[in-house]
């Protein structure tokens, strides 16, 4: 093992270009694929903000008795769709609007804003059926006046929801095929270079095992380099964006380890296959 | 030490390129082999180093039945062979010592003892003075020198060599030649595939020649003093 990872060392220092050259590759494919997650990143998180406000307000016909909303309340907050339900006085509405509306705040009177029952959904259970289906249920109290929650608004949201999910996922996709193959090609190429090292090994019998070995460890390395410095590629982005532009969210250290990761693992793969092929065919 | 036993090998593309061959090697033997470019000489080496393997008939080496090994059993053979090519098939971004040395370090073996045989390996070849120089720095006969130090290296049974003094000037095909004598006067069965008549004849060793693919005179069984004449 210590004699493969010199191998695999000295494969940098005998042919520091090539293996800079590979690094280089690897971090660009990587890091095209990661400005293209850190898009999808940022939609997504725009589109949750905007999801966490889908909201679900029943009024309450003025006299209603609090005690028969207190058990609608409690009926309600036990459905398992619901995450939180809360009533709202006509005392609180106005002083909402009041706040709401601030230089306005003089043309409401008390009174004018009816009282209401406001109903947040779980996350992931804010599709336009759920919501329909909520409302309906809702809306069979007789004290119920009327229930909005925007429909038009909430399908629309998630439309642009589902379109952006698909777009993520094929372009992703896509995206994530050619960084394999300009990746798999690199570390081919390195294989080729060193076609006669191979051959010579396999003649003074080295088992394929122990050929293999290095160029394991130097697929792995590169692609953990490749990793990293696509990394710092997309956070250099992300703040020069964030200057000058717009401030987006960058990955979470979790995402950011997960990235290095999976360049590590492209690299490594990348080389047991260009390896293999070349061995089963030598 | 080798058996071929009516073994023939033909390719997809060529057709064959032996047909039923049958010759031994006893231990500890020197055989020339010859015939013109093409007659088949490297293919019976490729086939002893399973580079190839037979489309017919029955190969022994070092013991082995060449059919049933499979796996990592081929570099285990290969490891009781000793091979040097034409071209010396050096790493040329390494030193002398470290070609040799490597031919250890991927068999596996242990580092400390590395060092101390390479150093023999590099005197018995006689250039122990040259330890550091790069293939580059070396004349081909020297370069040779080296190859068959490495070949030397997990101490052969048997060490094949295809046409070693081909690109050598005749002061050095004199010394390499002799080189091969001695590591067979050692022990080491050695077989040469080479075209250099002069050099066969004068040797006046045991001569295997092959001619389009088969094996048409061998002076194990007819005599001798006509090796080379149908090349």
């Amino acid at each position: 093992m210590r004699l493969a990872f010199r191998e695999a060392l000295d494969a940098f220092r005998r042919a520091p270009v090539l293996s800079a050259l590979s690094i280089t590759t690897i971090a660009f494919s990587l890091f095209a694929f990661g400005l293209f997650g850190l898009v999808a990143l940022n939609i997504r998180n725009a589109l949750q903000q905007v999801e966490d406000r889908v909201e679900i307000r029943a009024f309450v016909i003025d006299g209603t008795g609090a005690e028969a909303v207190s058990a609608a309340l409690g009926d309600i907050g036990a459905f398992p769709e619901v995450a939180t339900v809360r009533y709202v006085s006509q005392f609180d509405a106005l002083a909402r609007a009041r706040r709401e509306l601030g230089e306005f705040s003089d043309v409401f009177e008390e009174g004018i804003l009816p009282a209401s029952i406001e109903v947040r959904l779980k996350p992931g259970l804010r599709d336009p059926a759920t919501v329909r289906g909520i409302s309906r249920r809702i809306e069979t109290y007789d004290f119920i006046d009327d229930v909005r929650f925007g429909e038009e608004w909430v399908e629309k949201l998630y439309r642009l929801r589902n379109i952006a999910t698909i777009a993520g996922i094929a372009l992703g996709t896509v995206f994530a095929i050619v960084a394999v193959i300009i990746i798999g090609s690199t570390i081919r190429m390195a294989v080729l270079a060193r076609a006669r090292e191979i051959s010579i090994m396999r003649l003074v019998g080295a088992t394929d095992g122990f050929i293999r070995a290095p160029f394991l460890i130097e697929g792995f390395l590169k692609g953990t380099l490749g990793g990293i410095l696509a990394l710092g590629l997309a956070w250099v982005t992300t703040a020069i964006l964030g200057r000058f532009v717009i401030v987006t969210e960058f990955f979470s250290p979790g995402l950011a380890l997960t990235g290095i990761l999976a360049g590590a693992l492209i690299g490594l793969l990348g080389s047991a296959f260009s390896v293999g092929r070349h061995l089963s065919r030598a | 030490m080798i058996r071929f036993s009516h073994v023939s090998k033909e390719y997809a593309k060529t057709g064959p390129a032996l047909q039923d061959v049958s010759f031994q090697l006893g231990k500890g033997e020197f055989a020339f082999l010859t015939g013109p470019s093409g007659a088949g000489k490297s293919t019976i080496l490729k086939l002893l180093y399973l580079e190839e393997r037979p489309s017919r008939g029955e190969i022994r080496v070092a013991g082995l039945t060449a059919s049933s090994i499979r796996g990592n059993g081929v570099a285990a053979l290969r490891r009781r062979l000793g091979i040097v090519f034409q071209d010396f098939r050096l790493l040329e971004d390494r030193t002398a010592e470290q070609n040799v040395a490597f031919a250890l370090e991927v068999t596996g073996a242990r580092p400390e003892t590395i060092g101390p045989k390479v150093s023999r390996l590099l005197t018995q070849v006689g250039l122990s003075s040259k330890s550091n120089a790069l293939p580059r720095e070396l004349s081909g006969g020297e370069q040779q020198r080296v190859a068959i130090a490495r070949a030397l290296a997990n101490d052969p049974v048997v060490l094949l060599a295809d046409e070693p003094t081909g690109n050598l000037d005749e002061r050095a095909t004199r010394g390499v030649f002799q080189l091969l004598r001695d590591i067979n006067a050692a022990g080491t069965a050695v077989l040469m595939a080479t075209h250099d008549l002069d050099l066969v004849r004068r040797a006046n060793l045991r001569t295997l020649e092959v001619n389009r693919g088969q094996l048409v005179f061998d002076t194990a069984d007819g005599g001798e003093g006509r090796a080379g004449e149908g090349a």
